[in-house]
């Protein structure tokens, strides 16, 4: 092997790469929030007695699950605009990574839901305690910490999907890096760097999702 | 803008062809690491135990087109002259062994350990503890994950695409470029890995549920 490694031209586009894994964080929050407000929204409908409500919360959960992000992600690129909706890639990034996000939300957040039995409620109500507090402490705390991990690692999965979006050239981490290998042909070097950056930020998410959990979901000490 | 016809459909089919292949090779390849790694994860080598550790969080914490870069670029620079190919399938076994080993970790856990102490009391060897007790029992608990996963691997292998591998994702890229029309392409393409990939999911799901039922 007498290939000479040169890491002196990923250090000098650091400034680049640190401005793109903002870009990064930026696509993956974005993503988030959005896939949160569907999957609220989705469980809403999905919960409810109506089949009308129900059936097209069923089909759009089973149809992005069961497709790659990179078909998807194409499919709104070119959809959007055939809309009338004119963004650029950034935004459009945003809105494919909150929907295939928001359909794993909601079979996360329809779990959570779920997993709060009827009599716990009722036996809040006989102990005598007030309706925002059975709603606190009996539906909303427990549901939270059983969807919590789940969540979580659903909010990494993405952050690490957000890499798909440099195929309709978002602004990111990824799509930085490709620059930089065509600018430099240092292909390995850069890629090798790249995913170190990456390995840093889920591993940084990890120990803040950690961290929040032990705060605020922990059970009481006895 | 130019018709979709059956040649543009043949040419998806190529594409669909290898990305059958990439997800078998990297499911089976994957599957033997896989077992190699969940087995090194829950052995009593405490060393050897925090390096399998590493090397799921390492594939688990870093995006699969990331993987795919740097075993596509890196294979050429160690100077094995490989092709784009076979460069492409080594990065979805190594991705995949980490996915399934992590897995299989769990369910080898998961089985009761009243189950490894009776083989023990039997006189059983570690091999015929693993191979005849553990893990026929650890196997079926893995199976909705397993099979969850070998979804996952199948949607993953569309990422060659962007290595410029082609497979079904980037077959309907260039017919869409051909035809402009790209909707009706992604559409057709987006069917296909549905077709695919919901069958099997359901299949997942169901065992889950028969499974969560006789727990109770």
């Amino acid at each position: 092997m007498n290939y000479k490694f040169d890491f002196g031209a990923v250090f000098e586009r650091a400034p680049e790469l640190l401005w793109a894994t903002l870009g990064t964080f930026g696509l993956a929050f974005a993503g988030m929030a959005l896939a949160l407000l569907i999957g609220i929204l989705g469980v809403i409908a999905r919960t409810s007695h109506n089949k009308i409500a129900r059936a097209p919360v069923i089909a759009f959960v089973e149809i992005v699950r069961n497709t790659p992000f990179l078909v998807q992600i194409f499919y709104i690129y070119f959809a959007l605009p055939l809309m009338g909706i004119r963004l650029n890639p950034t935004a459009t990034a945003i809105i494919a990574l909150g929907i295939n996000g928001g359909a794993y939300a909601i079979e996360i957040i329809r779990g959570g839901v779920e997993s709060i039995s009827k009599g716990q409620v009722e036996a809040g109500y006989a102990l005598g305690l007030h309706k925002a507090d059975v709603f606190r402490l009996i539906v909303l705390k427990p549901a939270l910490r059983a969807i919590y991990p789940s969540l979580t690692s659903q909010f990494i999965m993405l952050t690490l999907t957000t890499s798909v979006c440099t195929s309709i050239a978002a602004y990111e981490l990824t799509s930085a890096a490709q620059r930089i290998e065509s600018d430099t042909f240092r292909s390995f070097e850069v890629y090798f760097s790249v995913t170190g950056i990456y390995l840093v930020i889920s591993s940084v998410m990890m120990g803040i999702f950690a961290l929040i959990s032990r705060r605020y979901f922990s059970y009481p000490a006895r | 803008m130019g018709p979709v016809g059956a040649n543009e459909f043949l040419f998806l089919l190529q594409g669909l062809k290898w990305t059958a292949l990439l997800a078998v090779i990297g499911f089976i390849g994957g599957g033997i690491f896989g077992m190699l790694i969940a087995l090194i994860r829950s052995s009593r080598n405490a060393a050897a135990r925090t390096a399998s550790a590493a090397y799921i969080a390492l594939f688990q914490g870093t995006p699969l087109l990331m993987q795919l870069f740097v075993v596509y670029y890196g294979v050429a620079l160690i100077g094995i002259d490989v092709s784009a190919w076979l460069a492409v399938a080594i990065a979805f076994t190594l991705h995949a062994s980490a996915f399934l080993g992590e897995i299989w970790r769990g369910s080898i856990e998961a089985v009761p350990k009243g189950q490894a102490e009776a083989a023990n009391a039997l006189g059983l060897h570690y091999v015929s503890r693993m191979k005849d007790v553990i893990l026929p029992q650890a196997l079926k608990i893995s199976m909705p994950a397993t099979i969850g996963f070998l979804v996952q691997l199948i949607k993953g292998t569309s990422l060659a695409a962007i290595v410029g591998f082609i497979e079904l994702a980037r077959a309907g890229q260039i017919i869409s470029n051909q035809t402009y029309r790209p909707l009706l392409v992604f559409g057709i393409v987006g069917v296909i890995y549905f077709i695919i990939c919901w069958p099997l999911s359901h299949f997942g799901t169901g065992l889950e549920k028969r499974m969560a039922k006789a727990a109770r």
